[in-house]
């Protein structure tokens, strides 16, 4: 393991003064210019045919997840949790949660074959049948979650048989 | 408690924490650096040195230092790599996503920047979380055929791959040493300092619904969920319909010699019967003694030789070994004037009439060794139309676009 008192210490080193611009440590300040040197030498390169474009899907990307995708499954699962809340089983948010989740990056995974849109030039190109995607993507969605819906029956039925009748 | 204040209310998970981040940091640092490398072998394999019509990124400048003579042997080389490139990466999406989402309110930390090396570093990490998402999608979209990214795939995901890696390394260095420290100090952060965990941990965090070593469950089930229904398109038969979800898995293409799977069909390609039939077909060799021209029942009259090799895609699928059958190509290099041992390098021209690889070159060690094949027949049949009839070619470890199908000339000699 490295141990790097530099950095540390240079940020303890000028917490006191507040009002001035820090610099840190300028260990990292190394290592960053060297990161972005060569990302620069790459990225030139990357930008070189369509240079909007290409900036576009890379920040793009980052932008899409962090402020679409991310907030959206997010409060997906703030509203299974609260479901199950309001029911009085909060726990049992797992058993759609699970399901959902391996469910859901299937499809994110796999979204170009499962919605049909590469079916033609899938054919075209290697001979095969691009139909039939979505049907075994909701067959496996279908296991998973009958699965977890037959984990929970019986996780619920050993509770029942468990608790001493008096407690009814 | 200025971090706790500036910490946004709405990520409320009990989950977040040092511990899970590097947990999953660890993960990735192992899998992208295995990803990286096979990526930079994958360029390697295609010999982009060689000849122009194999370099898709021939502006690369020094990141093409590392490039060498891609070996014949293993001849499942290529099969090994780029399966596990391909297939690694889509096992990692899951824990990608975990880790991205483990990190995410740090986003939207304040002050955004508390020294100049601090918002450098922040800048950095957008060409990190950018570029892993763009290394992730362009690959993940390629292997499925949906070319919507803004460019050819190759010089998007390799430049990308540079850019992404620059900050990779950065972002190792400065956070490996706390990520170990953080695995092997405390378990699920206990005893932690307050105000270090607090830069992962959310201040009010809701009761939890699962414990952190369910959730880390959770992403190794989606990994293995994703390997599991991938993995098998490495391999022909009943391993291949374990792939359900992914291109190239399910049943094979065929029950019959020619029922392996195919990259490009002969229609795809512009390829039809009429000009690969016996009497329209020539295959034109050209070498220091000049050209020779040869008729597929000339080509079968030669010497034939066998080998089984399979076919590996850049796409990360490959099948198992067939059963070649063809003339050696260095005994092609004879016909037109040069020793088995000393035959030099060819460029081999396919019938198709588009295609990124219908010209490619291959390199002396290549052409030397005695399991490359001009192939006329697989499994003991004439090659099918679509897996290159009237003759291919076949090279031991090398990747499958370059094993030129419905071949027309062979150029022997420096490149």
């Amino acid at each position: 393991m490295v141990n790097r008192p530099g950095i540390g210490s240079a940020l303890r080193h000028r917490s006191g003064s507040s009002k001035r611009i820090r610099i840190g440590s300028p260990l990292q300040l190394l290592l960053l210019a060297c990161s972005f040197a060569l990302a620069g030498y790459a990225g030139m390169r990357l930008l070189a045919d369509d240079w909007f474009q290409v900036a576009l899907w890379f920040v793009g990307a980052a932008l899409v997840h962090d402020l679409v995708l991310l907030p959206l499954y997010v409060a997906a699962d703030h509203a299974a949790v609260r479901a199950f809340g309001a029911l009085g089983h909060r726990a049992g948010a797992m058993y759609v949660r699970v399901p959902a989740a391996f469910s859901g990056l299937l499809l994110l995974v796999w979204f170009p074959l499962i919605s049909g849109q590469v079916a033609d030039r899938y054919r075209s190109v290697a001979g095969l049948s691009g139909d039939g995607f979505a049907a075994r993507w909701l067959l496996i969605t279908a296991v998973l979650f009958g699965g977890s819906a037959l984990l929970l029956v019986l996780r619920l039925r050993s509770a029942t048989k468990a608790r001493p009748p008096a407690a009814h | 408690m200025a971090r706790s204040t500036s910490f946004p209310v709405r990520w409320r998970s009990p989950l977040r924490g040092p511990w899970f981040t590097s947990a999953l940091g660890v993960v990735l640092l192992a899998g992208i650096t295995v990803l990286f490398v096979t990526g930079l072998l994958s360029y390697a394999a295609y010999n982009p040195d060689l000849s122009p019509v194999n370099d898709k990124t021939p502006d690369k400048g020094l990141l093409g230092f590392y490039l060498f003579s891609w070996p014949t042997g293993p001849y499942w080389l290529y099969r090994l790599t780029q399966g596990v490139h391909v297939t690694l990466g889509i096992t990692l999406v899951p824990v990608l996503l975990a880790k991205l989402w483990s990190v995410v309110p740090r986003l939207f930390q304040l002050p955004p920047a508390r020294s100049v090396a601090h918002a450098l570093e922040r800048i950095s990490l957008l060409l990190l979380v950018g570029g892993a998402l763009f290394e992730f999608t362009t690959g993940v979209l390629n292997v499925q055929l949906d070319y919507v990214f803004p460019g050819s795939f190759y010089p998007l995901h390799f430049y990308g791959a540079w850019v992404f890696f620059a900050a990779f390394v950065a972002h190792a260095v400065l956070k490996v040493p706390a990520a170990l420290r953080n695995l092997r100090g405390l378990r699920e952060d206990e005893g932690l300092p307050r105000e270090r965990a607090g830069q992962l941990r959310a201040p009010h965090p809701d009761p939890p619904t699962v414990s952190r070593r369910g959730a880390l469950w959770l992403v190794g089930g989606g990994a293995l969920l994703l390997f599991g229904t991938s993995a098998g398109r490495s391999f022909d038969g009943p391993l291949r319909r374990t792939a359900v979800l992914t291109p190239h898995g399910g049943a094979d293409p065929g029950s019959g010699p020619g029922g392996f799977q195919i990259n490009k069909t002969a229609a795809y390609v512009g390829v039809t019967a009429r000009e690969t039939s016996g009497e329209a077909w020539r295959l034109v060799v050209t070498g220091r003694t000049g050209i020779v021209r040869l008729s597929r029942a000339e080509l079968l009259a030669l010497d034939l030789h066998s080998s089984a090799l399979p076919i590996a895609c850049v796409e990360g699928w490959s099948t198992s070994d067939q059963w070649w059958r063809g003339v050696r190509l260095r005994d092609v290099a004879q016909l037109v004037g040069y020793d088995a041992d000393t035959a030099p390098d060819v460029l081999v021209e396919s019938l198709q009439s588009h295609g990124a690889f219908r010209r490619a070159a291959l390199r002396t060690n290549q052409v030397r060794d005695a399991r490359s094949l001009l192939a006329l027949e697989v499994n003991g049949e004439p090659l099918t139309l679509d897996h290159g009839y009237p003759a291919r070619v076949i090279v031991p470890g090398a990747p499958g676009v370059l094993n030129t199908k419905w071949v027309a000339r062979m150029t022997f000699g420096e490149l």
